[in-house]
């Protein structure tokens, strides 16, 4: 507990420089909203992604958390430039990608892959599977004629776990399971170096996720592939990923090894998160106590001011939190954190206290007003 | 006597020039006031369907439903519509899953919440409205009196579930279903919401019964467990004994094949193999065979019944998972 640490800039760390695969600078992802007709003009903006750095290393899984609307989908999609980035960039083994254009674009982009949630609607119902394969195969120069790429999609096939008779179905002729393990087929096909998997697992039923996500480990082992895995659910983030970003409202609040994270969160975002997800069992649940937040997450139109998440903190201390943003910075080795007051809630010098609920108004052009609510708050769950 | 008894619930699909299809198969289970019932399954073993006939909300043309529903001794699925929309609504509340779209978008949640006081309640318009404030207050909705008269799509996720649970409370319903109340919605939102189910069932004695995939969330809040596989019960037992000492290899295979947070990690999952497309009939054997470990020839050949295996646990398999050694003596 002892362990003096000095804050460290909020640049991304790595140990050897030259492990890095992929680096995100300063990456923001700003979506114009637009109001009228004729004149079209720009009323606001979503800050979907609001300045994120992280380095992912070569052969790691990196895993980046958060619920819903909090810009980890954005952000994924702005790595690969799916989505143009507002500011900031992407280096990519060496190369800067915002630099680079059309064809070479294209041709980077071999190795970037992407896996998506919903294997039904990022299939197309009308190809068949021979055909989705080879699609990309060709596209990038991998099409060495007939028996060589034929040999090639059996090998795809098999590497997934799906029989060679696969080619000629069509896609709903498959599970959701079986669905997603074409997804990741498509993917490794042009022999990728970075997969990037949005919620690769959470549109399956539970027995069948645990077989995807084994896949995954498996052709990670064989292919030397690097993983930038983003999902909800972190309990399988955590079984999969090193290293685990948090994301809250278009920034990373926190980011650790995927064990000193689930040990020692030190975000009080990261600390409700966890405590919050459910344990299938019931000698654990009944004596947890858990940090429950009150209100919604704040629209990503009117961020709050200060941090983010000061309007829903159990921590929340009467400076610094409302007015000034907090940078990321390595509190412990390898462990970084944006909060104010990491070091004092880590000593346990702070305790929680309750908060009020603030209204959160859908379209985001709200006041900042805390009203006076019932919701009860940072309670302990025992029965 | 039990609140709601639950005897041989059938309910089957049919389509001219369709083979028939069984969605629910032979269900019972009890419901004790005040208890917390849980339905657990994947996807497509009938876990929603029999809360619908529990509700008489199915179809009566397409859908047939056989066995009975007892609810505080009368048999809910000899009701005609009219007898049975008295009883919705006042006697049995109901949470759906996605809460918007079983709101409606063009009426304020004001008066969905009303509708329900006037309609069951008798109670004037104005009196309603004051009621209706306080139930939304009672759900921990916010600044409740100015929520009145916004529209479903003001709202956030989490609150549109919270007004759907105070609609559903607003009678003091003796039995509430809440058909994968969380599902929809965030985490820490779920937090809330199962924190706020808890309490109200608590609070004014509502039997619930609650149907859901997640095991996290039976284990934190059901006091007994069905498990549901391909529209029949194969397991039931109270939640404590049945995550110490899964019995069903289904059962077994669901809980060792999630992730766990504060299980070690680096361990590999043990998934249950294939998919639900894989099962065979209940007809001739049993439908998780195909996918079960513990597989004996027996298993293709003969249905399984349903057997009682003492400490209030039901069984259907067999050649069920040893109990870990130290648990029971004599099964």
């Amino acid at each position: 507990m002892s362990t003096a640490v000095t804050p460290g800039p909020g640049t991304p760390q790595s140990d050897h420089p030259g492990d890095t695969l992929v680096s995100v600078e300063g990456i923001k992802v700003h979506f114009p909203i637009k109001r009228g007709v004729i004149l079209d003009r720009t009323v606001g903006h979503v800050y979907a992604v609001d300045g994120v750095d992280l380095s992912v290393r070569r052969g790691e899984t990196y895993g980046l958390v958060g619920e819903s609307g909090c810009g980890k989908s954005t952000l994924g999609r702005a790595v690969l430039r799916l989505t143009e980035p507002t500011a900031g960039r992407v280096v990519f083994d060496g190369t800067d990608l915002s630099t680079l254009k059309g064809e070479e674009l294209r041709r980077m982009r071999r190795r970037m892959q992407m896996v998506f949630q919903d294997p039904m609607s990022s299939l197309d119902p009308r190809q068949s599977v021979e055909s989705i394969l080879v699609e990309g195969l060709r596209a990038h120069d991998l099409d060495k004629g007939r028996e060589a790429t034929g040999k090639r999609l059996r090998e795809l096939l098999s590497a997934v776990g799906l029989p060679s008779t696969s080619l000629r179905k069509y896609p709903h002729e498959f599970s959701g399971g079986q669905r997603q393990r074409i997804g990741i087929a498509r993917a490794l096909a042009v022999e990728p170096d970075l997969i990037i998997a949005d919620e690769p697992v959470s549109a399956l039923d539970v027995s069948v996720q645990a077989q995807v996500v084994n896949l995954l480990e498996e052709l990670q082992d064989e292919f030397g592939l690097t993983y930038l895995v983003i999902a909800h659910d972190l309990a399988v983030v955590r079984h999969i990923s090193d290293r685990v970003g948090v994301m809250y409202l278009g920034g990373l609040v926190e980011e650790a090894t995927s064990d000193d994270l689930y040990a020692e969160p030190l975000h009080p975002y990261t600390r409700a998160l966890l405590s919050a997800i459910p344990v299938p069992d019931p000698v654990v649940e009944d004596r947890r106590e858990r940090i429950l937040l009150t209100g919604d997450l704040p629209s990503p139109a009117n961020p709050p001011k200060g941090c983010r998440f000061h309007t829903r903190c159990p921590w929340k201390q009467a400076t610094r939190c409302d007015t000034e943003r907090p940078e990321l910075r390595e509190v412990l080795p390898g462990h970084r954190v944006a909060c104010h007051w990491a070091e004092d809630i880590r000593a346990g010098k702070l305790r929680p206290h309750e908060v009020e609920a603030v209204l959160v108004e859908e379209d985001g052009i709200s006041p900042d007003i805390p009203l006076v609510g019932p919701a009860s708050v940072t309670e302990a769950l025992n029965p | 006597m039990p609140l709601l008894e639950v005897r041989d619930l059938t309910v089957v699909f049919e389509r001219k020039g369709e083979k028939p299809f069984t969605a629910v198969d032979h269900v019972s289970f009890d419901v004790e006031p005040g208890q917390t019932v849980g339905l657990v399954g994947e996807s497509g073993c009938g876990k929603s369907v029999t809360s619908l006939a529990i509700m008489g909300l199915l179809p009566r043309r397409g859908a047939r439903v056989s066995g009975s529903v007892q609810y505080e001794g009368v048999n809910l699925l000899s009701l005609s519509d009219r007898e049975m929309r008295d009883k919705r609504g006042r006697d049995l509340g109901m949470v759906f899953q996605d809460p918007l779209s079983s709101l409606n978008p063009v009426i304020p949640i004001g008066v969905q919440v009303t509708e329900v006081l006037e309609r069951h309640r008798d109670m004037p318009r104005k009196k309603a409205m004051l009621e209706a404030a306080e139930l939304l207050d009672k759900v921990g909705i916010p600044d409740p009196t100015r929520r009145l008269s916004e529209y479903p799509h003001q709202l956030s996720g989490g609150m549109r579930q919270r007004a759907l649970i105070a609609i559903a409370l607003a009678c003091r319903p003796r039995l509430l279903i809440a058909d994968e109340p969380t599902t929809a919605l965030d985490v820490t939102i779920q937090a809330q919401i199962l924190a706020l189910l808890k309490e109200l069932v608590h609070d004014l004695g509502t039997a619930l019964v609650m149907i859901t995939h997640d095991l996290g969330v039976v284990a934190g809040l059901c006091d007994e467990v069905n498990v549901l596989y391909a529209g029949r019960v194969v397991e039931k037992a109270h939640r404590h004994e049945l995550f110490a000492a899964p019995r069903h290899p289904y059962t077994h295979g669901l809980l060792s094949s999630i992730p766990r947070l504060d299980a070690p990690r680096g361990e590999k999952l043990n998934p249950i193999r294939g998919s639900v497309s894989d099962n065979i009939p209940w007809s001739e054997g049993c439908a998780f065979a195909p996918r079960c470990p513990n597989k004996l020839d027996v298993c293709v050949r003969v249905t399984p019944e349903q057997e009682d295996i003492g400490g209030g646990r039901l069984l259907r398999c067999h050649n069920p998972v040893k109990p870990p050694v130290a648990e029971e003596v004599s099964a």
